[in-house]
Parts: C-alpha cells; structure tokens; sequence
C-alpha cells in the first residue's frame, strides 16, 4: 500500500517539476527529515541517559551500566531477527514463545554439554522460524497469523517439556555454558560482546550483501523485487529462519545467565521486539530501515525502564505506560516524516 | 532470435491468448498492438516468464525455453521494461540498478564505490544525470523509467520488451527512447514494443502484429499498412462495412447539464472540453489509453485534474472530490465492475442502497420500508432478473450484476450517468438490453456519457461522438458524421503532436482548443 502511495505523490509531484532533479529547498527538507528518521531515537536516547545521569547518582554507575547492557543484550539479539522480518514487510509474533523455548532447551541441553545446549535450541527454533517462512512465502498465509500460531505452539512444546512449567531446569554453574553468560570480558559481560558482534555481522549482512538487498527489495515493492528476479520466497524464508534462530540463540544466552531455564520468560517479549525495532526508525510497512537504530531502540527501552525503577515512587507498571506513549510517539512522528517526505 | 509458435494460455473463464505465433528477428523492431482484452499483456507476461503457457512453445536463438520465473527469462536474455514503473521506489537508484547483480569485492560484499561509478555511467549514457545514492522515489517518473531502462539494458539482453515505456514520459525522454531504441538495433538486439501511441509504433518499429480477442490477425512490414488498414485490424471493423446511426434524433436543444472545460491531467489529458445536454448521448471515442477512462475519471472526481473545470447545470463542481460530484448529480459506473463495482457477497437490496444509503437513513437509521420501495422499483424498472432482493449479487449473471449497479447509481438520482465499458463482458442479449435501458434513460432526460470499445456500440448508442487521441480532443462528430468510417479516420488521422491531419482525405473537425491548451503545457517541457 506505502508503495502504491509513493508511486502517486511522484506523479503528483512530478506534476509541478518537470526535470528528473528536484528543487534544492525540497532535497534539503528530504535529507533533514531522512536524517530525524534516522537518527532520532539516538538523540532521545543521548538525552534521556544524560538527564538520568544528572537526576539520579545511582544512574550512571558501572554496576547499572553493566547491569542494563547485559539485560538488553537478549532482547537486542532477537530484536536483531525481527529488523531483517520487518523490512520485509512482515512480523514474528512467535518470538517471545521461541526465547523461553530456547532457553528451556538450552538448559535442559546444558547436561549434556555446551555444543549441546547452543546447538538444540538453535535447531529447533531455526526450524519453527524456517516452517513460519515457508507457510508465509509458499504457501502465501499472512505473517501475523503463521507466527501467531507458532507462538502458541512453541508455548505449548515449553509446557510439555517442563511438565506444565513445574519442572525447572538447572544449568551447572562451574560449566563452559554457564560461563558464557556470566563471564566477563574487560569488565563487560560475555553476552553483551556477542550481541554486538552479531549486530556487527547483522549490519554489514543487511548493508553489504546481495541478500540484504533482497531484503529491502521485497519490503520496498514485492512485486517489482519478483519481476527484477529477486528470489521472493526465499528472501522470505532466510529472514524468518534467522528471526528463530536470533530468538533461540537469544533464549539459550539467556539460560546461562540465569543459570536455568525459566519457562515464564518472553511472554511479551515479542512486543517489545517489535517495539524497539520501530523505535530505532524501521518502517513498519516494509522496506526501509537498519540494524544500529534497533540497538538503540533496545536500549532506550531499558533505560526507560531503568529509569522507572530509579524513581522509588512509582510503580513499575508505569514503565509500560512511558514505552507504549514513547512508542506512540515515534510511529506518529515516523508516520508524520514519511508523509512530509512524499509530499515534497 | 525469438520465434512462438501456437501459445495459449487460459484463465478460469477465458481464453486470454489462442494459438499466437510471433517471431522477432536480430535487430527487429516489431510492434506488439491490440485493443483491451487483446492478449497483449498475457502473450508478454508468457515471454518473460511470470506466467507459463498452457500450450505452444518459446524458442529463443534455437533452443525451446520454458521459463518458471522472470529471473530465468533475464538469464537466457529477455528483458522487459514494464508500463508501471516496476522498482523499488525506498531503495536508491543504484540499488536499485544493480539488484540481483551487484559488484562484489572481497568477502563477497558489495562494492558501492564502483556500483555507483558504473550507475552514473549507465545513465549518463541515457541522458539522465542524478545522485545515483538518492532514492528511486526522489526522482520523476520519467526519469524511474529511464532507470528502468539502464537496469534492461545493463542486463545483456538479447531480447527486450517494452510494455508502454512512453505513457509515463516527456517528449524529450521518449526522444532519448527512441535513440536506446535504434541503438539497441545496431547491435542486433531484437525489441517487442507495445504501445497505443501510432505515431510512435510508425516512427520505430520495422514490421507489426496485430492481436485481437486473444487471437492473431495480422502480422507484417509496418511500412506497408496505412493508418487506416491498422486500427481497422485492431477494432476488427472493415471499412465499407459502416453503417449509419440510427439515433441523433433526439432534442439537441437546451443548455448543456454536464459541462467540462479543458481538463488537464499530467501524461494523460491535454485540455479535454466535453458538454452533455439534457436527453443526450455522447459517447466517447478513441483507442485504449487515448483518455476516455481518465476524462470519465476526472469528472467524476476519480481522478483529480491539474486543471481545468466541471460545471452540472451550470455551476462549478469541486474536481478531484467523488463525493462533491455524486452531490452535484454525476455518477460514474466504472470500466472495472468486480473490482471497482459491485460487492458480491451484499445481497442485491444492499448493493443497490449502498451509495443511496445516507439518504435513506433518518438520524443514522435506515429507514427499511424505504430501501424496500426504492429496490423493488429498480428491479422492476430495468428488469432484474434475481430470485429476490436477497439474493447473493455474485449469484447473477454479468448482464444482471450491471444493472444492479446502474440501479445502485439511479437510486442516486444523478443529472448526468457516466458509462464506461457498460457492455463489457456481458452476454449478448443482455448487451442489447443495457443498451436500451441506456436509450430509455436518455429518453426521460438523463444525461448520458457513454465510452465503448465496439465501434457499433458506440455509433448506434450515441447521438454525438467525441474522439480522444493521446488525451486530446482530435474531432467531434454529429448527427450523420457518426459514422464507423469517420470515427475510423478520426482515429487513426496523424498525432495530436502536430496537428495536421494530412492522412486523411477530407479534412476533419481538429479541435484548435486541443492543440491550444497543450502549448503552455509543451512550453514547461522544454525546461531543462
């Protein structure tokens, strides 16, 4: 549909500028309002941290520091997933599910070794994500159903595995796994050094690679992207694949922090994925967006958090209220960007 | 280099293409021309691999192909340039050029440093200068097509098909077209142009095939076929063959109830003047993108116009606004009827009080026993067949679902009734049916904007004919002019870019106005 739009506001605007160049005034505006797309949640979240800095002495310390990076470290590896699926122009609603599925499996798995404990619930969740890309790309049912329903079912496989949620499994704390969560590394924690090389290897994937080119390609026009021969389908099913395997991956780091698997995890989360991602200035309809803004999207959440918790008054309930409104805020503004930048 | 033989292909309910053979030299331009629903677009779709035949074979340069998707017809050297420009508006103009073959350098990563290089270059080449790592969308769409272009040429192909490039373009681009055209035939590369545009097909296309009704008619030099010859073989009318109206003889008196004024719709209308009276029919006459479905548009408010005016009854009508022009009393039965039209899962009752609906209602209420007096007139009145108001309207018949559409604008009382295509896909008896129905109303003092692409239709329907040429006005006929030879020769007379009608023996009614309005219009072109 925002394509279809697009192709109208050009002949419209086209209408008024005869010549392929646009007027500087309008180029100017495009790059200003580009550029508050792209880098306004890392203005917000510059602000927000230097004002909580400022208010509270607690804020700034190394211990919160490192205590909020670690925590965002596992919602920013599937936040991660849920960037390439966004700007296709689809959504995984199955991800909370597969992070507490995940880490169930990888806890469970720790007996018998780390390779095993990364391993299980990377395949299994690299393979609900890989049937939720091919339900959606061949067999054509729409992304918010498919990945409804795997929600749902990978819930119910974590039920049965741990006994309707009775049955906790304990990750040996001397072993290697165990370590990977609760290491550090220069005085950061192992989990924060993988997600950022993974964000690393996310970015330059989604930049530099024909396949992230794909990627914006079937978000930005599905059809075109087919008869330009990108492979749709299969764009399709690699992003949804990789949303499982970030969400798994993400599940298992997780476990070893915690040092078990706790089955009440990441309900929700998918939300908050979804949540941070567009925060970070993706497009929602596909199409348009990066991997950095999602990292930052991440981390403003938790600072909002952070910050909630640091105000002893009230209550943590709020801190949904300040993301919802926070997030409310962004799309109106993405929305407002987006229409200013047609109209131009 | 591209020969078919005997492909067809047909879609639930149709035969879209039966047995057409084609074939393309090195170096040919061949022109590819039909009217709508000739199986233009399908024999395209066929050859660059988004559908795949029924029966009948490809052959291209010596071997048989079958192609499962458009990437296996670029690999074995079709490229295709489509209507629409087919790209991704968000992504930038390199991106968007090289995609699926981009540069690569070491790990296998793109290289944007010579990506953009080699973009600036495939353009320059093509006349166009822009910041290749701006996005597509910031561009015109003249100049999207002629990116569209580059990434066909880039492509090595060895047969491209262009898909109407020119609807979207400026003079100066479509010259641009034309010298890639003659470039890509020096070097032996074969070209299917479709296109509406005669003067163009004359100025660069070597030989023709004529498609109509899914079948192949003709197929030859394009030197050798006068204009004339050529949209008789697309509309499928002989000439001699013509007969005289039979109508006209209704009052043609009277202060015009629907009057546009030079309407002006970028790349599609150029100064449009039509007036209805009270009790008249004027059809609108012209080949397939000439304007007639934009200028309905436009004064139904479908389609807003960058200038020009609707008056009904004399008084202006907000354009651009559909509800301003059903207030005004215009309603416009669409070309398109399943997808712009009738709701097949509402009932007929409901689909007939659909538009009519808020003036049915008293406080937000609608009131039932007044839909009930309001639908069974209708039914009656223009003979619906249906087993009852509640029946399911997906249940009846073409003609039937027409007129519970035409229903559904009457209970609107309009002053003026655009017609588009309201025969279209419809049996025969039933054709003759709506088409009374049309006269009747007419009678009784409707105004009647009627578009039709069967000549006869058009001929017998209307008591005056306004004929439409690349979105201008190219002649009206009256009275005993409305006739299949002059509307043959209005159509076909030389292009509205010059204005001269030296083709035809006697001289026809070129509007001035046409070619009047177009000039401040021309004048913003040649801005550089």
């Amino acid at each position: 549909m925002t394509t279809v739009e697009t192709g109208d506001s050009v002949g419209t605007r086209a209408g008024s500028v005869p010549t392929a160049e646009e007027p500087p005034g309008a180029g100017r505006a495009e790059r200003l309002s580009a550029l508050a797309q792209r880098h306004g949640a890392l203005v917000t979240l510059i602000l927000v941290a230097a004002a909580a800095s400022i208010g509270f002495d607690t804020f700034a310390t190394g211990d919160n520091l490192e205590n909020m990076a670690v925590s965002s470290a596992f919602l920013a590896v599937v936040a991660l997933g849920m960037t390439f699926v966004i700007i296709t122009g689809g959504i995984d609603l199955s991800v909370g599910s597969l992070f507490a599925l995940g880490g169930v499996l990888a806890a469970w798995g720790s007996q018998y070794g780390t390779a095993v404990a990364l391993l299980l619930p990377l395949a299994v969740c690299g393979l609900i994500g890989l049937v939720n890309g091919l339900l959606i790309a061949r067999a054509r049912l729409a992304p918010f159903i498919v990945t409804l329903a795997a929600m749902l079912l990978a819930r119910g496989v974590l039920l049965s595995v741990t006994d309707e949620g009775s049955t906790t499994y304990l990750v040996d704390e001397t072993s290697f796994f165990a370590r990977l969560g609760q290491d550090t590394l220069l005085g950061i924690g192992v989990p924060v050094w993988i997600t950022v090389a993974l964000f690393v290897l996310g970015a330059v994937a989604l930049r530099r690679s024909r396949f992230g080119q794909y990627v914006y390609a079937v978000g930005g026009n599905e059809d075109a992207a087919a008869l330009m021969g990108a492979p749709v389908a299969r764009t399709k099913i690699a992003v949804y694949t990789l949303s499982g395997l970030c969400a798994g991956l993400a599940g298992a780091l997780n476990a070893a922090w915690l040092v078990s698997g706790v089955t009440i995890l990441g309900a929700g989360m998918e939300l908050e994925a979804i949540s941070a991602v567009v925060i970070g200035g993706t497009l929602l309809t596909g199409g348009f967006g990066f991997i950095s803004g999602s990292l930052v999207g991440v981390l403003l959440l938790k600072v909002i958090q952070n910050v909630i918790n640091q105000i002893g008054s009230l209550d943590s309930a709020y801190q949904q209220v300040v993301s919802g409104a926070f997030l409310a805020v962004v799309v109106i503004a993405q929305t407002w960007l987006g229409r200013r930048r047609r109209m131009l | 280099m591209l020969s078919v033989t005997g492909l067809t292909k047909t879609f639930p309910g149709a035969r879209a293409l039966d047995g057409v053979d084609l074939s393309v030299g090195p170096g040919e331009v061949h022109a590819l021309i039909g009217e709508n629903g000739a199986g233009k677009s399908t024999l395209i779709k066929l050859l660059t691999g988004v559908y795949r035949p029924d029966a009948g074979e490809i052959v291209l340069q010596g071997r048989p192909v079958r192609f499962a998707t458009p990437l296996e017809a670029q690999h074995a050297g079709i490229s295709t340039i489509y209507q629409e420009v087919n790209l991704v508006p968000l992504m930038s103009v390199a991106r968007n050029l090289f995609l699926g073959r981009e540069p690569r350098g070491r790990l296998g990563l793109i290289d944007f440093g010579r990506m953009h290089r080699e973009a600036d270059e495939a353009l320059r080449a093509l006349g166009l200068r822009v910041d290749v790592r701006r996005p597509l969308r910031s561009l015109g769409v003249g100049a999207q097509q002629m990116v569209a272009l580059a990434r066909a040429m880039a492509a090595d192909a060895r047969l491209v098909v262009m898909d109407e490039p020119t609807s979207s373009l400026e003079p100066r681009e479509v010259r641009t077209l034309f010298g890639v055209i003659r470039a890509l035939r020096e070097r032996g590369i074969a070209v299917i142009y479709v296109s509406h545009r005669l003067d163009e097909l004359y100025e660069v296309c070597d030989t023709v095939t004529v498609l109509r009704d899914g079948k192949r008619v003709h197929t030859g030099l394009l030197a050798g076929l006068n204009r004339l010859s050529l949209v008789s073989l697309m509309l499928g009318r002989e000439l001699g063959e013509a007969r005289a109206a039979t109508t006209g003889a209704r009052a043609s008196g009277g202060e015009p109830v629907l009057e546009a004024r030079d309407l002006t719709v970028r790349h599609s209308l150029h100064g449009v003047s039509v007036s209805v009276r009270p009790g008249e029919v004027v059809g609108l006459g012209g080949l397939l993108g000439s304007g007639r479905s934009e200028t309905a548009r436009a004064i139904a408010g479908a389609l807003p116009p960058d200038s020009g005016q609707v008056l009904v009854a004399g008084l202006p009508v907000r354009t651009g606004s559909t509800p301003a022009a059903i207030r005004a009393g215009i309603s416009l039965l669409p070309e398109d009827r399943k997808a712009e039209g009738i709701v097949p899962g509402l009932s007929v009752r409901e689909n007939i009080a659909l538009a009519a609906l808020p003036g049915l209602a008293r406080f937000g209420l609608v009131d039932d026993a007044r839909v009930d007096r309001v639908v069974d007139t209708f039914v009656k009145r223009l003979r619906i067949k249906t087993a009852g108001p509640h029946q399911k309207v997906g249940e009846l018949s073409g003609g039937n679902q027409q007129k519970v559409l035409l229903a559904r604008w009457l209970a609107m009382r309009p002053k003026v009734m655009l017609l588009d295509e309201p025969t279209r896909g419809i049996d025969v008896g039933a054709k003759a049916e709506v088409r009374r129905l049309i006269d009747e109303l007419a009678d009784e003092g409707l105004g009647v904007v009627l578009i039709s692409s069967d000549m006869e239709e058009l001929i017998e329907g209307s008591d005056r004919v306004v004929v439409l040429k690349d979105g201008a006005v190219v002649a009206e006929l009256t009275g005993t002019e409305v006739t299949e030879e002059r509307l043959l020769r209005a159509i076909a007379s030389e292009g509205t870019r010059a204005p001269e009608p030296t083709g035809a023996p006697e001289p026809l009614e070129v509007a001035e106005r046409a070619g009047a309005a177009r000039s401040p219009d021309a004048d913003r072109r040649d801005r550089p």
